[in-house]
């Protein structure tokens, strides 16, 4: 066998949006590219984001808007950290808990993951706490930088809650939210796959809406790398790209999910049943006994260029750190945030290929409200719907007038 | 080398460089006694020990530490880090590590499994004994679980291969000396380990008991 041209190591949390790291090493892509790719689980985004730093990995799967707040300095050991490529849209959903969740049904919430009419019920019940003296209610998200974060805030500000009186928002790992939610501790999550599956396969909780929803085509995980090892090893890192891009097709071809939610399951990986990987898979989640809700694009790993570092996504995380207080508005720290996303080392990777690249390096988020034909190099490529549910747009070539209409 | 604290009581000799109260979150009960003996064998005295992180908001606002050591195999940790950002639960900022620029440190603390938060404005050689005591202690307690694990693998291997000769013994006459060589042959000629033979011969005796002997 001939020894591999390069050794890359990536760090991985446990969740069903592994899936194109999972899947570049188990079916050959990483080695197709000559790549001898070593794959390690992680406890914790710090984890990472710390081996990351000491340079035990060189990528890692990470959460869109942790290598914006390791270059913003806001995290502790962070290093300058680069996006050359995205791990795909959607994944995410809000799950409340079952008493939660009746109250809400009592003010008109559906099974129909309607971001409006979901949080418009959550308002009443919010409203009818306060004045009867309830707790408020607490509602947990995987970490602070996180897509999480910024959707379950975004949702709640456009129903009417304020996130940061009305309800207390808590970090929670992954694996821990459904105990937490059944045990009583927190009242709901947003967080990524398995765990809104898991919680309503268990009969512990029931998903109240999904990130598909609250905006359409947004990004979850991005490949993070360490941006001096990019810098040194360019080669090594578009073959990287060009193995990650054919693993996302493999992953986004419906004859492929049973076997990717069999890899998915195994031990070294989310380590946990596959009949709780199918639903993100197929888009088919469930609400309780063998019912489901069909989610368009719930979950969407390569169509619709899933895998492009859109730097509109970049300035919308930017955007919304801003808007929590997580970091002052500056034109050097939107600048930081926006070289942060590389789509010119994608473009520069993936040419060769012959898929679809984006003219684009921004676009107007919420400027798409159907699937649209957009210009292109290789091949052709349809683009959105792309968004927000309160028919908000974001144009990051208005990124003060943006952040200077937000409400806190 | 410094000298000894002598004072029991750190906390109030605030100058003093073994004064420090430190925290150390630990599922593990057994590591963060040797971490505790460890430290407490130093000199410190200002020690708490926490293994169930729920609440712990509370208990750090209580204690408040200069110095909190956590494994890294605690999936909290994003949780902590969050709450050593937001002023309301830890008064002081805690950044994690003192100096930055020390990336031997980082890197065989990160590498020992073992991470660690300051308060603000601490002295990096108040600090670094602290750490350096801690990444030891999680190398030495890695060590020690490595040497039982393969302590209990060597131990099951002997039995399997024990079970191995008895099944050769009975079912082709044979002496323990031969059974013995017979195995560590077969091993040799398929370049596979003598207890992976001795495992699949015990699988394969137990397929082929005929169903009244085995166990229905």
């Amino acid at each position: 066998m001939m020894a591999s041209e390069y050794q890359i190591t990536a760090g991985f949390m446990p969740l069903l949006d592994s899936a194109v790291l999972v899947t570049a090493k188990e079916m050959g892509f990483a080695e197709a590219e000559g790549i001898d790719l070593t794959l390690v689980r992680e406890m914790s985004w710090a984890n990472i984001r710390d081996r990351l730093a000491v340079g035990h990995f060189q990528v890692a799967h990470m959460l869109a808007p942790m290598p914006i707040a390791c270059n913003l300095g806001l995290t502790p050991l962070a290093v300058p950290t680069i996006v050359p490529m995205a791990l795909g849209l959607g994944g995410n959903a809000v799950t409340v808990s079952n008493a939660l969740w009746a109250e809400m049904v009592d003010k008109g919430a559906k099974d129909e993951f309607d971001p409006r009419t979901t949080g418009r019920a959550l308002r009443e019940v919010v409203t009818a706490r306060a004045s009867s003296a309830k707790d408020i209610l607490r509602f947990a998200v995987v970490h602070p930088y996180s897509g999480h974060n910024y959707e379950l805030r975004y949702w709640l500000a456009a129903c009417g809650i304020d996130p940061s009186r009305e309800i207390e928002i808590v970090i929670v790992p992954p694996p821990l939210m459904v105990d937490a939610l059944a045990g009583g501790s927190i009242d709901g999550y947003c967080v990524g796959e398995p765990w809104n599956s898991a919680a309503a396969l268990l009969g512990q909780g029931h998903i109240a809406t999904v990130k598909a929803a609250i905006w359409r085509s947004s990004p979850e995980k991005v490949l993070g790398a360490g941006a001096s090892w990019g810098k040194e090893n360019p080669d090594a890192l578009s073959a990287l790209l060009r193995a990650l891009c054919n693993a996302a097709r493999w992953c986004g071809n419906v004859r492929n999910h049973d076997e990717l939610a069999r890899m998915l399951a195994e031990k070294t990986y989310v380590a946990q049943p596959i009949e709780w990987m199918l639903p993100a898979l197929g888009g088919a989640l469930p609400i309780g006994g063998e019912r489901t809700v069909t989610v368009t694009d719930f979950f969407v790993p390569f169509a619709k260029a899933a895998t492009f570092p859109w730097k509109s996504h970049a300035l919308w995380f930017y955007s919304q750190m801003v808007r929590w207080g997580q970091v002052r508005h500056t034109a050097e720290n939107a600048q930081i945030a926006r070289e942060s996303y590389r789509p010119d080392l994608y473009r520069a990777a993936l040419k060769p290929l012959g898929v679809a690249l984006p003219v684009a390096n921004a676009k107007v988020e919420g400027g798409l409200t159907a699937a649209t034909p957009v210009g292109s190099s290789g091949a052709s490529l349809v683009l959105g719907p792309d968004g927000f549910f309160d028919g908000g747009l974001f144009d990051p070539d208005e990124l003060d007038a943006y952040i200077a209409s937000q409400k806190r | 080398m410094r000298t000894r604290e002598l004072s029991p009581t750190g906390r109030e000799m605030t100058a003093g460089p073994k004064s420090l109260s430190i925290l150390i979150i630990d599922e593990n009960r057994l590591r963060a006694s040797v971490i505790e003996a460890g430290l407490r064998g130093a000199g410190y005295a200002d020690l708490t020990i926490i293994h169930d992180v729920s609440g712990i908001a509370r208990r750090i606002t209580d204690i408040e530490p200069d110095v909190i050591v956590i494994d890294l195999e605690n999936p909290n940790r994003d949780m902590l880090e969050n709450m050593f950002q937001l002023s309301r639960a830890v008064k002081r900022p805690i950044a994690m590590f003192v100096d930055r620029s020390d990336s031997a440190s980082i890197e065989a603390a990160v590498e020992a499994g073992v991470s660690a938060y300051v308060v603000d404005g601490l002295k990096q050689e108040r600090v670094k004994p602290i750490l350096d005591m801690a990444i030891s202690r999680f190398n030495a307690f890695s060590r020690m679980t490595r040497e039982l694990d393969e302590a209990r693998t060597e131990l099951e291997n002997r039995k399997l291969i024990d079970r191995a000769k008895g099944i050769l013994m009975t079912t082709r006459g044979l002496t323990e000396p031969q059974a013995y060589t017979l195995l560590r042959k077969t091993a040799m000629n398929q370049n596979r380990k003598l207890s992976e033979i001795a495992e699949s011969l015990i699988t394969a005796a137990g397929l082929l008991t005929p169903p009244d002997e085995g166990d229905q």
